[in-house]
C-alpha cells in the first residue's frame, strides 16, 4: 500500500478536529480543579453549550452571538454548581452529578424544537493557503477560529498558572485554602471565578460540537466526551501541556475507529466504539499507579469544601 | 436582620425533613419550568405526578419502576456510606443482565424449578464481577473509581449491543436487536394478572431488610460508618480498608445485577438493546434522597419512580418532552443538597439593628 503523505496530513487534521472539544473542556476543568473544586458536571455543561450554541445560531442567525451565548449558558449553569458548592457548601461529587443529569434533561427539553434543522457553515481562516504545502497546509490552514483557540489554550493556561500572579493565587487556593485565606485572599471569590471559567470553556466545547464538528443538534451528542475530558485532567497530572497530548491520543482513537470501519477491518463496530473508554481506563491505571506522583501533582484541597467562619 | 450561625451538631430532625423540603421545592421549580415552556403549571404537575398512579395499573407500574431503583440504591448506599463513589451502577446492571440473560438462553425451551435461581444468581455474579473492576483498580492501582465505573457503563452498553445484534440475536427474529424469549422457568413470575409487577419486588424488599441488618446490627456496618466519617479514624482503628472497599463494591454490584435480572426476566423476558432507562444513574439520586437509610430509600424510590411515569404520561397527554423526568431528577438532587445547608447552619431572624 502506498501511503500518500497528503492523506496522512488529512488524518492528522481530523484527529486534531476531534481533539478540540476535549482540549477546551479539559483546560477549563483544569483551572477549576486547580482552585480545589472538583466539578463532575463537565458532560452536563458541554451538552448545555451544544444546544445553546445551536439554538442561538438558529434563532439569531449570528454565529458570533451563538458562540458567546453558548459560553454564557455554560457560565449560567455552572453558577448553580458554584452557588451550591461554595455558598451552601455541598458535596462536590454529588452536586456535579446532579448538574450532569439536569443538563442532559434540560438540553433535550430545549433541543426538541431543533432536531433535524441543518446547521450553518462556520467560516474558516486561511482557506486560500490550504493547498500550498503538501503535508503541512491542511494541518495548519483552513480551520475555524475555535480550532486555533483550542490549540493555543493549553499554552495560555500553562503561562497563566505558572507566570501570572492570579495563576499563583488560583494554585494557592487549590493547595491550601486556609493559608490563602490567612493571606487575605478571598477563597470563595477565586473558586467562584474558576468554576464559572470552567463553565464557559465547557460551553464553548459543546458549541464546537454542535456548530462546527457536526453542525446539527442530536440528543446526547456529547456522548461521554465530558467524562473523557475529566479523565484527561487526571491523565495530564494537572499540567495543561499534557492535556494537548492526551486529547490528541483520544482524538486519534475516535478517528482510527472510523478509518478501520471504512477499511473493512473485521472487528465488531461496538468494540471500536468502546476503545476510547477502555483506553481511558487503562491510561488512568497506568498514571495513577504511582500514588506518590499523583499525590504530589493533585491540588491538595481538591474536592474538599472550605468554610470560613466570619 | 438575618444571621447565619453554625450548628454545634447537625440537626437530626432536619436530616429527615430536608428530603421533604427538597421535593416541595422541586415541585415549585417544576411548575415554574412548565409555565415558562407554555403549560398551565398545576395541570402539568397533575399529569406528571397524579394521573399516572391514579389507577391500579398505574400503581403497579410505579412499583415496577421503583423496584430496580430501590435495589440499586440500597447497594449504592453501602458504597456511599463508606465514601466509595461508585457511579457506574448502570453498567453493573447492564452486565448483570447480560450474564443472567446468557444463562437464561442456555436453558432455552427447557423447564425446571432450578432454572430461575441459577438465572438470578448469574445476574448477581455478573454485577459483582463488573463492580469488582473499579474496586480492584481503586484498591491496588490507586485509580479513581468515579471515572472507571463510569467508563465501564459505556463499555457494558456496547457489549450488550454487540450481543443482541450479533451472536445472541434471535435467529427467527427478522434481525431485530433482541434475543429469543426466555423459557417460562427462567422468568420471574408476574404477581397479578393483567399487571406487570413481578416477583423482583421481593428481591428489593429482601435487600432492604438485609441492608438494614448489616448497617445497624453488624460490625461491618459500624466499620463502614466510621470510614465514611473519617478514613483516618478507620485506619487508626485498624480496619482493613482495602477489603472493605472491595466488599461494598461487590454488594452494590450484586444489587445492580439483580435489578438487571428483574428488567429482563420480568415482563419482557428477553435481552434487548435498552435494558434500563438509566436506572443506575437515577438510583444515585434515590440513595441520597433516602438519606442512605433503607426505609428512606423505599420512599425515595417510589417518589423518583413517579418522575419516570409522569414523564411518559405528560408526553402522551401534553406533548411535554419525556426528558422533563431527568430535569426533575436533577432538581431533586440540587434542592436536597442545597437544603442540607440547614443541617449545619441555623438561620436566625434577629430583628432590625442599627
Amino acid at each position: 500500500m502506498i501511503i500518500d503523505i497528503h492523506f496522512i496530513g488529512l488524518i492528522i487534521t481530523s484527529i486534531m478536529a476531534s481533539a478540540v472539544p476535549l482540549i477546551l473542556a479539559s483546560c477549563g476543568e483544569l483551572i477549576t480543579e486547580r482552585s480545589g473544586v472538583l466539578n463532575l458536571g463537565v458532560e452536563g455543561m458541554m451538552i448545555i453549550g451544544a444546544i445553546s450554541g445551536f439554538a442561538f445560531m438558529t434563532v439569531t442567525g449570528s454565529l458570533f452571538i451563538a458562540v458567546i451565548g453558548a459560553m454564557l449558558a455554560g457560565v449560567l449553569i455552572s453558577t448553580i454548581f458554584a452557588f451550591l458548592t461554595q455558598t451552601l457548601i455541598t458535596n462536590h461529587v454529588a452536586t456535579g452529578l446532579a448538574l450532569t443529569i439536569f443538563g442532559i434533561g434540560i438540553s433535550a427539553m430545549i433541543g426538541k424544537n431543533f432536531v433535524g434543522i441543518p446547521g450553518k457553515e462556520f467560516p474558516v481562516l486561511f482557506e486560500s493557503l490550504k493547498d500550498t504545502i503538501p503535508f503541512l497546509s491542511p494541518i495548519l490552514f483552513g480551520h475555524s477560529i475555535v480550532f486555533y483557540f483550542a490549540f493555543a489554550l493549553p499554552f495560555f493556561t500553562n503561562y497563566f498558572l505558572k507566570k501570572t500572579k492570579i495563576g499563583l493565587i488560583v494554585r494557592a487556593v487549590g493547595d491550601s485554602p486556609e493559608s490563602a485565606s490567612n493571606q487575605g485572599i478571598n477563597v470563595k471569590l477565586v473558586r467562584y471565578s474558576c468554576i464559572l471559567y470552567g463553565g464557559a470553556m465547557c460551553g464553548l466545547a459543546g458549541a464546537y460540537l454542535s456548530m462546527i464538528y457536526t453542525p446539527q443538534w442530536i440528543e446526547n451528542m456529547t456522548g461521554g466526551r465530558g467524562w473523557i475530558a475529566l479523565a484527561l485532567v487526571v491523565f495530564s497530572t494537572w499540567n495543561p501541556i499534557k492535556i494537548l497530548i492526551g486529547a490528541m491520543i483520544f482524538g486519534g482513537l475516535t478517528i482510527i475507529q472510523f478509518h478501520m470501519q471504512a477499511m473493512g477491518v473485521r472487528v465488531p463496530v461496538q468494540f471500536l466504539t468502546a476503545l476510547p473508554y477502555i483506553v481511558t481506563i487503562i491510561v488512568l491505571v497506568v498514571i495513577s499507579r504511582d500514588s506518590r506522583k499523583i499525590r504530589l501533582s493533585t491540588p491538595s484541597s481538591l474536592g474538599k469544601s472550605f468554610y470560613k467562619d466570619n | 436582620m438575618i444571621k447565619i450561625v453554625k450548628r454545634d451538631q447537625p440537626s437530626r430532625a432536619i436530616f429527615f425533613l430536608t428530603p421533604i423540603l427538597a421535593i416541595f421545592l422541586t415541585l415549585v421549580a417544576g411548575g415554574l419550568i412548565f409555565y415558562i415552556i407554555g403549560f398551565k403549571p398545576f395541570e402539568a404537575l397533575k399529569f406528571f405526578f397524579i394521573v399516572p398512579i391514579a389507577d391500579m395499573y398505574g400503581f403497579s407500574e410505579l412499583l415496577l419502576k421503583a423496584t430496580p431503583l430501590c435495589l440499586i440504591a440500597i447497594g449504592l448506599s453501602f458504597c456511599f456510606k463508606s465514601n466509595n463513589w461508585n457511579i457506574g451502577a448502570e453498567g453493573q446492571l447492564t452486565f448483570g443482565a447480560i450474564v443472567s440473560g446468557g444463562v437464561a438462553l442456555i436453558f432455552y425451551e427447557q423447564e425446571g424449578f432450578y432454572i430461575l435461581p441459577i438465572v438470578i444468581l448469574a445476574g448477581a455474579i455478573g454485577g459483582m464481577l463488573y463492580a469488582s473492576i473499579p474496586a480492584i483498580l481503586k484498591t491496588y492501582f490507586n485509580t479513581n473509581e468515579i471515572l472507571v465505573s463510569l467508563m465501564l457503563v459505556y463499555v457494558s452498553k456496547l457489549i450488550l449491543d454487540y450481543l443482541v445484534v450479533g451472536p445472541w440475536s434471535n435467529p427467527e427474529g427478522f434481525n431485530f436487536p433482541e434475543t429469543r424469549q426466555f423459557s417460562d422457568s427462567a422468568r420471574l413470575p408476574i404477581l397479578f394478572d393483567g399487571l406487570r409487577i413481578h416477583a423482583g419486588i421481593f428481591l428489593a424488599l429482601a435487600a432492604v431488610v438485609a441492608s438494614w441488618f448489616i448497617f445497624y446490627k453488624t460490625y461491618l456496618g459500624f466499620q463502614m460508618k466510621v470510614s465514611g466519617f473519617s478514613l483516618k479514624t478507620a485506619k487508626y482503628a485498624g480496619y482493613k480498608g482495602k477489603k472493605m472497599i472491595i466488599l461494598v463494591f461487590l454488594i452494590s454490584g450484586a444489587c445492580a445485577g439483580l435489578a438487571g435480572v428483574g428488567e429482563i426476566t420480568g415482563p419482557i423476558g428477553q435481552l434487548h438493546r435498552e435494558v434500563s432507562p438509566d436506572y443506575g444513574f437515577t438510583a444515585i439520586i434515590v440513595a441520597f434522597l433516602g438519606r442512605l437509610h433503607p426505609i428512606g430509600i423505599i420512599f425515595a424510590s417510589l417518589i423518583v419512580a413517579i418522575t419516570y411515569l409522569g414523564a411518559e404520561t405528560a408526553q402522551i397527554f401534553m406533548q411535554i418532552p419525556k426528558y422533563t423526568g431527568q430535569v426533575f431528577q436533577g432538581m431533586i438532587l440540587f434542592f436536597l443538597l442545597a437544603s442540607d445547608y440547614l443541617l449545619f447552619f441555623k438561620i436566625k431572624f434577629t430583628g432590625l439593628k442599627k
